[in-house]
Order: C-alpha cells, then structure tokens, then sequence
C-alpha cells in the first residue's frame, strides 16, 4: 500500500526524537566513569527502573509483532503476550536478588564472581553479543515498518534513520539515557494504548457486508522489477491503482449492522458471535519469473478467532501432529524461559543499588507489562476488525489501527512506537557494548583500560553493533517482528538461562560446566533454527519439507540439553564451588 | 581507574534471609509453573477445551490467558509483601 506522509504525523514524531536526543545529550554530559556508562552508575531509582523495564521489554516485537499477529491470525498472537509476561515469574522468583547481588556490569560477571574463567567471560560474551544481534533485528524490522506510513520513506530509510538516532543516543550517555528514556517511553506506550483501546471500545463494530470488500487483490512483480496492482500499475494516477484497506466484520450478532460502544466483555463476546473476514496469502512464481501474490479473503467464525491454531506457526495444535504439538510446547518455553537470559533485561539488574531494589523494580516492571500485554489483545482485535489493515504488512496493523481514529492518533501512537524500538535498541547495543569491553577485552584478554578508554572504546562498539544491526533490519524486512524475536528467546533460553540457574541453585556447577553450557546451548540452537522449516521457507527459499529438524522451535530440544551438559561436565570436571547460592 | 574491574558498593549480606526469599520465590515459581504448563498443555494436546463457553461468552482461551497475566502480577505482588530485606540494611 501507498502511506502518505501527513505534517501533524511528522511534527510530533520530530518533536519525540529531539527530546529523546536532548535528554541524552543532557545526562551525557554527567556521565563520566564506566559504572555511569554502562549502568548508571547504580543509582537509578527502583520505581523508574521497573517501568524502564518495561520499556526494554515492551518493544517492536510486543508493539508491533503481537497486535499484528493478534490482526492477521487472531487469539494465536496473544499467546506471544501470555508466554513474554510468563518470563518475567522467572525473572523476579528465581534470578533478580542473587544476579544483582553476585554481577556489576554484566551477567557473565554473576557466572564468573565464583571461578575467575577467561572462558567463562568469553562463553558469556558472546553469547551476549549473539542474542543481541539477534534480538535487535527484529526492532529494526520494527523501525522500518512504523517510517513508512510516518514518512513516507521506504523500509530501509527508517532503518537507516534508527541506526543512526540511537548510535548517537548510546554515544552519548550509555545506560543512563537509556534508562530515562526507557522510564519515559515505557509509561507512555501503556497510557497511549490503554487510550486507544478505550477508543476501540467506544467505536464498537460495524459489519461491510459489500460485494468489493470480499475482492481477492493480487500483487505481481515482473522481471524487470515493474510491480502491478491488480495488474495495473502501483500508484495514484490516472490508470494506476494501489491495494485497498483490509480488516472488517462481515456478519454481526443478531444481524446488527453496528453495535455501538462495548465494555470489554461485550467486546470479545460480540466478536465472538461474529464473522470477520481474514486474508490469506499464495505467491505463484511463472516459468518468466513474474512473481504473483494473490490475496484471498476468507470469512472466518469470531469463535476461531478467539481460540488458538488459527496461524501457520500455531495450527498444528489442531491436528494431531506430534511434532506440531511439540513446536508450540517449544516455543512456549523458550517464551517462558528467554525473559530472564536477555542480557539487556539482566544488565538492568545492575542500575539500582541492591537486591531489594531488584525485587521492586521487577514488580513494578510486571505490573506495567502485564496491563500492557492485556491490552494487546484489544488492540489487534481492534486492528483486525477497523478496516485499515495493509495487507501485505501485518508488522503496520498497531499504527494503522491509530490512523483509523485521526490524525493525532496516528501521530502519538507512532512517536511513542518509534521511540519504543530507539530505546529497546540502545539497550541492546549498551549491553552489547558492555560484554565486548568488559568481558572479551577486559576479562578474557586481561587488557589493563582506564575508565576513559572503556567508555571511549565502548562507543566505538556501539557503533559496529549498531552497523550491523542496520544491515540486518533491511535484509529481514518481510518476517514478522515477532516470529523473530522467539528466535533471539530460543538462543537466550538455551544458552543463559541453565547456566544462570545452576549456578545459583547446584552447588556441583564447575566453570567448565558452564562454559560447555553455555556453548552447547548457543550452538544446537542456533543450527536448529538454520536447519528450520520456518527458516527454509521465509529465508532460505526452499520447500519446508526438506528441512531435516522435526520442528522449527527449539528450545524443548536444546534447553534441556544444554542443562544436561552442564550436569555431565561438572560432574566430570569436578571442581565443586561451595560457597552455596548467592 | 586502570583495573578492569569496577569497584562497587556491596551491600550488607544475610543469608538467612537471603534464603528465605530464595525459597520464597521458588515456591511461587513452582505454583505459577503448574499453571502456566497446564495452559500450555490443554493448548497443545486438548485445544478444543479452549472453546468453552464460560460466562459472558468468553471462552476459556481468552479467561486462561488474562488468568495467568493478572495471576503473574497478583504473584508478584504476594512475593514482594512476603520477602523481608537483610538484617543491616537500610529499610
């Protein structure tokens, strides 16, 4: 579809990045040592820090991804919701007081306090800096997605335009921006979807029972690059055309041809009993190369809406495959599983001054997600059913849907979104920086740096973390933003989390252990997700078929294999740390 | 600074009472654990329960799910009034 650019839009959006950009500049120049710039300094207060978290958490994938996948496919995106929030029980309930009591800077410091290993800090780094690049792809997906109807610019603009905000926000002040920013923006992504829910509600539904709204529309790409709209040409003009607005209830209960305003039970009850019209998408490639994608609408019960097995990664869960089952349970744990093993979530450890502090800011932080995730399901239903939906881009259902009310809208909804991925992604790439300074250059090759130096050197990190996140947002441009993001769970939850957790509750763990665990958990991941059906498909090209893993999702697999790993090779190391839990 | 370790502040150990939080929280995780894996369960191997008409229409699909995010919070909440800070340290 053709997003035009509106002056309203683009003001306030320009407003939000330069206040984004003041306030780093602002505590920039206050932070001096490299305790302030990679953790604050440890002073930030707990409330702050919680709903920082909450900016951290709440980013492209929960903004962006699940209210797209809540518009296309239904109950199945609010799963995403249930699993991100279940992670955060981990978080506070095993991890949060003994990591703040055992790490400074990172949490290979917490795996390290006991062994002093060059290969612990190395294992940990990288591991960091894996997950993150991973984890930041999905934002910059998500930065792409929210510049084109925004501004008008092309995917790789607003990908371009993110690298290089946020590499001057994390070279200014590093974690103490970051913080503030995520304090900020986290409260007003909740208030401004509670907002636009209650919106949602007052609009009600309205059923389009129209001949044209049940048009397939078809997106042809020639050889030579020329794309045609319903074998017209893309645009404006005179003989050309653009693809409609999708998303609307064609049957509502009763008959009704509007219901008014609905209190959220009425609400979910109502599309219940209703029958909305869905999309489904086949491309057909001709023996020339044209390349067709045809975009069927497909009536669909509000009753399957609202119940799970509606998507491609979830249908298997009404059939009777096995290793169907077996992906969703997968996914689910890495989901459950992931929250606590994402570096710049455990780095946040570090920003407040102790354990207690720890405890707190994790409540506040589950409490501000939580009402978030609630709302997500509203918000894509919402989507789903407001007609506004481009069907070529599920990621753009949560900004659209703001479009739908008005211009202003459109406009905070955006900004906020926008500053959603800028602060998700200074987070990522401080704790990127953070485990190539401080656990590759100073704990694995012992390099003697002033204080100066690891922040100098830091920034420079920043800045290649930064690149590369860039190139990899444009290359993922078509994968929705949450289907990514449980990849950088999977990685995390198998690489992270077991050895985090036998650290603290076995007191067996030798370093060897948890290098091996970290290493295993890492790698079977990693291959797994490259030896995918999902990755065969949408990356690679190739028939899902021949992917040789039984299942895409693989946290069932390599999470307990990674556990067993570290039982095995500390048992047969045999160094014993006796200290007892932190 | 030229060490590249950060001198930071420890604060006061007690680890009786670091004990008592850790069992605290684990016994909390073991709880919302059977919930969240019995969600899981019911979703993967009987998902047509999820189809259930509870009160209100709302089917058990949509009710388990604002369940098990409010109960986090509810959890949260419970674990927070339950932990007690280290004897020395400042309340």
């Amino acid at each position: 579809m053709i997003h035009d650019p509106s002056t309203l839009a683009v003001i306030v959006f320009l407003t939000f990045v330069l206040f984004t950009l003041a306030l780093s500049f602002y505590l920039g120049r206050k932070t001096r040592s490299a305790a302030g710039y990679y953790t604050a300094g440890g002073g930030v207060p707990w409330f702050v820090n919680g709903v920082a978290f909450a900016g951290d958490y709440l980013s492209a994938a929960s903004f962006l991804g699940i209210c797209g996948m809540i518009s296309v496919y239904g109950y199945d995106g609010f799963l995403y919701s249930i699993g991100y929030l279940g992670g955060w029980v981990v978080a506070l309930l095993v991890i949060a007081e003994p990591l703040k009591r055992l790490g400074k800077y990172t949490f290979a410091d917490a795996l390290d306090k006991a062994f002093n290993s060059r290969g612990i800090k190395l294992a940990a780094a990288i591991s960091t800096l894996v997950v993150s690049v991973f984890y930041l792809i999905p934002q910059m997906v998500g930065a792409g997605v929210l510049i084109r109807p925004l501004l008008g610019f092309p995917h790789w603009a607003g990908v371009c335009i993110v690298g290089a905000v946020v590499t001057l926000i994390v070279a200014t002040a590093g974690m103490a921006s970051t913080t503030w920013v995520q304090f900020i923006k986290g409260g007003l992504l909740v208030l401004f979807a509670a907002g636009l829910t209650v919106l949602i509600l007052q609009r009600g539904f309205k059923a389009d029972a129209s001949a044209e709204s049940l048009l397939p529309q078809t997106v042809t790409i020639q050889p030579d690059g020329t794309k045609l709209v319903n074998g017209l040409p893309q645009g404006r003009g005179e003989g050309e055309t653009d693809l409609r607005p999708v998303g609307h209830i064609s049957k509502l209960p009763g008959g009704q041809s509007e219901t008014g305003p609905l209190n959220p039970v009425e609400f979910l009850g109502a599309l219940r009993d209703s029958e909305v019209v869905l999309w489904t998408a086949k491309t057909t490639t001709a023996d020339d190369g044209t390349k067709t994608t045809t975009y069927t609408p497909k009536p669909t019960a509000g009753a399957d809406v609202l119940r799970p097995g509606n998507s491609p990664t979830f249908k298997g869960i009404q059939g009777d495959s096995l290793p169907a089952k077996l992906n969703f349970v997968s996914l689910m744990l890495a989901l459950f599983c992931g929250t606590a093993s994402l570096p710049h979530i455990l780095i946040r450890y570090y920003t407040v001054k102790d354990a207690a502090a720890a405890r707190k800011s994790t409540v506040v932080g589950i409490a501000t997600i939580g009402g978030f995730y609630i709302l997500t399901l509203f918000l894509g239903l919402g989507a789903m059913t407001g007609g506004m939906l481009d069907v070529t881009n599920s990621n753009m259902a949560a900004p659209l849907l703001a479009k739908s009310f008005g211009t202003w809208p459109f406009a905070l909804i955006s900004a906020v979104a926008f500053t959603t991925v800028l602060g998700t992604v200074s987070g990522l790439i401080v704790a990127a920086s953070g485990a190539i300074v401080h656990d590759l250059l100073g704990g694995t090759l012992k390099m003697t740096l002033t204080d100066g130096a690891k922040v100098r050197i830091g920034k420079f990190a920043s800045i290649g973390v930064g690149l590369i996140a860039v190139v990899l947002g444009i290359v993922f441009e078509k994968m929705n933003v949450n289907f990514l993001v449980g990849w950088a769970f999977s990685v995390a939850a198998s690489a992270n989390l077991p050895a985090l957790v036998m650290l603290l509750f076995w007191k067996r763990t030798t370093a060897t252990g948890i290098i091996a665990s970290i290493v295993v958990g890492m790698l079977t991941s990693l291959a797994w997700i490259l030896l995918s059906g999902d990755t065969f498909k949408d990356v690679y090209g190739l028939p899902a078929e021949q992917s040789p893993v039984p299942f895409s999702q693989p946290g069932i697999v390599t999470i307990p294999l990674s556990f067993a790993v570290l039982v095995l090779v500390s048992l047969v190391s045999g160094r014993t740390w006796r200290s007892g839990p932190a | 600074m030229p060490s590249h370790h950060i001198a930071v502040a420890e604060e006061p150990r007690d680890p009786g009472t670091e004990q008592r939080n850790a069992r605290v929280g684990l016994r909390l995780f073991w709880v919302y654990l059977a919930f969240y894996l019995g969600f899981v369960s019911v979703n993967a191997f009987a998902p047509s329960v999820m189809d259930t008409v509870l009160a209100g229409g709302l089917n058990v699909a949509v009710v388990s799910g604002f369940a098990l995010i409010l109960g986090a919070a509810i959890l949260a909440l419970v674990y927070a009034y339950l932990c007690r800070k280290p004897h020395g340290a400042a309340r």
